[in-house]
């Protein structure tokens, strides 16, 4: 209740049937037909499993916890459902640094309850990916000796207020660009879970663009705050599809999967033709020279963001990489005597129940 | 000696420091889980305190809003107790304060819903339920760390120690207000006797009972959290946010 008490300008992000609200549901559509006319029952005895794996993900149905599968099929879910997890709690950093000062009460609740939501999604991924068969405290003590990633985004920092509407409006909007076609994953937890997850980042990044539209028709200084922070966010943002078509790594396998849907470029061009239109009615100017429309393409011509840079945050040069993950560290490590009293509080419990029953 | 506005303002203040000071645990709690219980309760803490600013400035009648209240107010002004206001410390700190503010609370809020004052009855009755949730919440907290291990124990007995004083500001006599805060101590007691037992903690016995808050004399603290609280409020008069 604290989260929705604002209402959204005209214009705003998914007001039409059409827009990405409308896929997700689409998928959660799909996900229920899919379950209702029941998959084919499991393989032969004798049947190759390889085989029966590919039969089922071609026939657009759901392969689930129990179900055999490559190894190959299991490690890329299990690293991408991870990094995104770890992104989910790293992410919940550069936003929680404007909690204390968020500049009304409303907005403070909105934005505790927006990191709030983070770390629910964060869980839910982490629940998502300990259906492969791998602990929840295996892949934290992955992030946190750095064997894992999570979004090169959240390495970038948060200057102003103004950079609380543009995490939510454009790395939010580029996150649910690539998230809903996720919906669809022919991995069942996962779709699931970004079944929930698209619709909670659908409603932050409406939240994103109210707190910009606000600033763009304010006074003139938070006018300028508004530009700036979307002037550091819009390249970064473009960065969060991955590398170029051409130096993707993971991606043709994981298309042939049906893990991915589309390809990074794709994803990237379908963003900016959603934004121009958004920045528009916020009155708030994408920084790009060279951003114009291309009747023959049908969608706006752009400039690329900076791939280099992408590989240096992504390596861990960025400028909060270092901050951001001594900060987990830290928490882990203040919180181990903590849980360590939880353990025996609980093993103390036990054997107390175990005496009385004896 | 206080009308309704100080009283009012009182309750918003201990609600809307207490959620300050526990949002700033957001991404450092001691598990994922907790990180998420502990913005709900300051989202519960914050809730109330908008409900309480918002009637306050009502019964001020001189057009300060919510906002008004939280950000455009110096520290001598503050009327929270000293407790809500004491630096988190580590997380047995934090628990002690919860218990303890959530002891003081639930039993308020519940005389609060049966009082004459519609406006406080609503919210009294509808912060009631939530109190009764941090407060399930912090004695389970303060019962695992103090019969935990050895290091818990001792952290959690060195956090009652240290917030214990501070439990007698909130039951300073006030009989003209809507609930006299005096009249809650024997349902804070009552609970929280039982609990300190239970987790093998000894209720300490200090003569010493730090006060001021009410009357807005505050410690070192509070300035320093309102200076962050309120830094971008006030950096732009008058702006809609």
């Amino acid at each position: 209740m604290y989260g929705n008490d604002f209402s959204a300008p005209n214009g705003a992000p998914d007001e039409t049937p059409g827009g990405l609200l409308g896929e997700v549901e689409a998928a959660e559509a799909e996900l229920r037909a899919a379950a209702a006319r029941g998959r084919r029952g499991g393989p032969a005895p004798d049947e190759d499993l390889a085989a029966y794996f590919a039969e089922v993900v071609d026939a657009e149905q759901k392969i689930e916890p129990r179900d055999w599968m490559p190894d190959a099929y299991r490690r890329t879910l299990i690293r991408q459902i991870a990094q995104h997890a770890h992104s989910e709690i790293i992410g919940m950093q550069p936003e929680g640094n404007w909690i204390s000062r968020a500049p009304s009460l409303k907005r403070k609740a909105i934005l505790l309850a927006k990191v709030q939501d983070e770390a629910g999604h964060g869980l839910y991924l982490y629940a998502a990916a300990e259906t492969l068969g791998i602990s929840r405290d295996e892949l934290v003590q992955l992030l946190l000796d750095g064997r894992q990633k999570y979004s090169s985004i959240f390495n970038y920092p948060t200057l102003s207020w103004a950079d609380v509407g543009a995490i939510g409006w454009l790395v939010d909007g580029a996150a649910i660009v690539n998230q809903v076609p996720l919906c669809r994953c022919s991995y069942g937890p996962y779709a699931r879970a970004m079944i929930r997850v698209c619709k909670e980042e659908s409603f932050h990044q409406r939240q994103g663009y109210e707190i910009l539209h606000t600033l763009a028709h304010g006074t003139p200084a938070q006018h300028a705050m508004a530009q700036d922070a979307v002037d550091r966010w819009w390249y970064p943002s473009l960065a969060m599809f991955g590398p170029p078509d051409g130096d993707s790594t993971h991606s043709a396998q994981s298309m042939a999967w049906k893990i991915k849907r589309f390809s990074n470029d794709d994803l990237r061009q379908r963003f900016v033709d959603m934004c121009v239109q958004q920045a528009e009615i916020l009155g708030l100017r994408i920084p790009d020279a060279d951003l114009r429309w291309n009747d023959e393409r049908q969608a706006y011509d752009y400039t690329q963001p900076d791939y280099d840079e992408l590989m240096r945050v992504i390596s861990g040069d960025g400028p909060c990489n270092r901050e951001r993950i001594a900060n987990r560290r830290a928490a882990h490590a203040d919180g181990a005597w903590v849980r360590e009293a939880a353990v025996a509080y609980a093993a103390k419990r036990a054997g107390q129940k175990e005496t009385v029953t004896a | 000696m206080n009308g309704p506005f100080d009283f009012t303002v009182g309750l918003a203040d201990d609600a809307l420091i207490a959620a300050q000071r526990l949002a700033e645990w957001t991404t450092r709690a001691p598990e994922m889980e907790e990180d998420i219980a502990l913005a709900n309760i300051a989202l519960d803490q914050l809730g109330a305190a908008r409900l309480l600013l918002s009637y306050a400035g009502e019964l001020e009648g001189a057009g300060r809003d919510e906002d008004a209240l939280a950000y455009l107010r110096d520290n001598r002004e503050f009327r929270n107790a000293l407790l809500v206001e004491l630096p988190n410390g580590d997380f047995a700190v934090t628990m002690a304060k919860l218990f303890f503010l959530a002891a003081y609370q639930l039993p308020l809020y519940t005389a609060l819903a049966g009082c004459a004052d519609e406006r406080l009855a609503a919210i009294g009755a509808k912060a009631r339920k939530e109190s009764a949730y941090h407060l399930d919440h912090g004695a389970l907290w303060v019962k695992r760390l103090g019969d935990g291990t050895e290091e818990s124990h001792r952290r959690m007995q060195a956090a009652v120690d240290h917030v214990w004083p501070y439990t007698h500001e909130l039951f300073a006599a006030d009989p003209a207000a809507p609930v006299d805060p005096a009249t809650l101590r024997p349902a804070f007691d009552e609970v929280v006797g039982p609990v300190l037992a239970e987790a093998t903690l000894i209720r300490p016995d200090s003569g010493w009972a730090p006060a001021g808050g009410r009357a807005g004399v505050h410690t070192e603290h509070l300035a320093f959290l309102l200076a962050e609280m309120q830094v971008l409020h006030r950096a732009h008069p008058g702006a809609n946010w």
